[in-house]
């Protein structure tokens, strides 16, 4: 059945330990799907808050422009994108003669665009969500204050909105985690690209991807821990009263 | 006890039957072109199918062709179904524990494919990139030789996505079997101004001893006859011919 063995033996290499080399001795595995992770995450987080306000703006060239963005990669299927970006652009000549080639050309730097591009597109409908949704009595208030419109948005409603965006941005900050996994296609030794190479090198498939779905559950306990913590601190206010 | 004497008279009784008979049965698998595909009339066509007949003419015996999927080649042959198989089947220990091999018929080297005209030695790729099918011989051999003097090792699911990053300048060489890097990439338009580079690699080491027809544990006298008749194609120039049809390059071997 499970052999408990070869677990054993092959999870360093989920570690950056391949071939008993010592453990992080290379980024492969769990190091690279966090650096995919942290990265994507945080320059999709920092793309989305201006898309969003372009989202809801009375602009309508503006909002369309970014609705038409988040259609087209909440429409389409990540590794679709990925495949796009990665084997697509490099069959044009003005894109491996340009300047984006030094990046392009590794995999590495197509995974991180592709991801962030496909979470910015989330990111901002969430956001833009929760800016829609903010209470009435906080804009009033905020202008009574006689606050310009940009200062409002800058104090009141961005602040407030991404409070309130933080339990759907933890779903999205899971879910793309495990979207991280298709990394292994473009050749990256991502968790479940070390875990298809054990695969290969063994026949085995039960262990090697049990041992990754392991680490993937690890990881999404963490990160809704670390989300409960912050709701907890920044959504206090919203919790029913508890006396 | 009883189930090995039973083995032992089945093994007998296939010499006898085999030493005799005139009709050879060769198993082949026919989803391996160019080494074997069904034709437009059905039956099983290339390379492996070519040099059966060729064998057949050596040993002054008749051919039989019986296609057979990968998979149940070994469990047929035991079960009588053919007399050997000659279906690119690499000679490796762990086959040897099932079936008997005669000498290899082909051995088809590995070899870097890269921009025409570039050089290839151990240092070659010092900071640059190679690319391999993931869990081939090919990647074992790549990772000590080029590996280990600087180079990235690139494995890849497929043979195609390889070639793919290779045109676009992603690797700088591509590590592969030379049969599938001449049919999948040199021969199509794809791979204009890529060529085979460097040496031949062969070691038996890292690729193994090449491919043989399989018989049955024990059938020497047939593992025999098709080992002198191997022979003979190589010296009367049939071999050569079946090469040439297919294959622009020397696929014995050394």
């Amino acid at each position: 059945m499970i052999d408990v063995n070869l677990i054993i033996e092959k999870l360093p290499a989920f570690f950056g330990g391949t071939d008993g080399a010592p453990i992080l001795s290379t980024s492969e595995g769990l190091q690279l799907t966090l650096e995919l992770l942290f990265w994507s995450l945080l320059a999709g987080l920092a793309l989305s808050i201006p898309l969003s306000l372009m989202r809801v703006s009375r602009n309508k060239v503006l909002s369309t422009a970014v609705w038409l963005y988040t259609y087209v990669f909440r429409g389409t299927p990540l590794l679709v994108q990925l495949f796009i970006i990665y084997y697509g652009l490099s069959q044009f000549d003005w894109v491996r003669d340009s300047w984006a080639w030094q990046y392009l050309r590794e995999a590495y730097a197509c995974a991180i665009l592709a991801f962030t591009l496909n979470t910015a597109a989330y990111t901002t409908e969430i956001i833009a969500g929760q800016i829609r949704n903010t209470n009435h009595g906080e804009i009033e208030a905020a202008k009574a204050m006689g606050m310009s419109k940009w200062l409002m948005m800058r104090r009141i409603v961005v602040p407030s909105a991404l409070r309130r965006a933080l339990p759907a941005y933890s779903n999205e900050v899971v879910m793309m985690m495990q979207s991280t996994s298709v990394a292994g296609l473009v050749t990256l030794a991502d968790v479940t690209g070390v875990a298809r190479r054990v695969f290969s090198d063994t026949y085995m498939p039960f262990e090697p991807f049990l041992t990754a779905a392991g680490i993937y559950l690890v990881m999404t306990f963490g990160f809704v821990w670390l989300f409960k913590k912050a709701e907890g601190r920044w959504l206090a206010y919203l919790a029913p009263r508890k006396h | 006890m009883k189930k090995a004497f039973i083995l032992a008279s089945l093994a007998l009784s296939s010499i006898a039957f085999s030493a005799q008979a005139d009709t050879v049965r060769f198993g082949i698998d026919g989803n391996y072109p160019p080494f074997a595909k069904q034709g437009a009339d059905g039956k099983l066509q290339g390379f492996d199918v070519d040099i059966a007949y060729a064998l057949c003419t050596a040993m002054k015996a008749t051919c039989e062709i019986v296609p057979q999927d990968w998979d149940g080649l070994i469990p047929a042959l035991n079960a009588n179904k053919f007399d050997a198989i000659l279906s690119s089947m690499s000679i490796t220990d762990e086959r040897k524990k099932a079936v008997d091999f005669t000498n290899k018929y082909y051995n088809t080297p590995s070899r870097i494919i890269a921009k025409a005209g570039t050089a290839v030695d151990q240092n070659a790729f010092k900071g640059k990139k190679v690319g391999v099918l993931r869990a081939s011989t090919q990647e074992k051999f790549a990772k000590d030789f080029w590996g280990k003097n600087g180079a990235t090792v690139v494995s890849y699911g497929k043979a195609p996505e390889g070639f793919l990053d290779l045109k676009s300048g992603r690797i700088d060489g591509m590590f592969v079997d030379s049969v599938v890097g001449e049919t999948d990439f040199l021969k199509s338009a794809q791979g204009k101004g890529f060529a085979f580079v460097g040496p031949e690699y062969s070691e038996s080491k890292y690729f193994g001893y090449g491919a043989g027809i399989a018989v049955k544990k024990g059938n020497n006298a047939l593992r025999e006859r098709l080992n002198q008749a191997i022979a003979q194609i190589r010296k009367d120039g049939s071999y050569k011919k079946v090469q040439d049809k297919y294959f622009n390059f020397n696929v014995y071997g050394n």
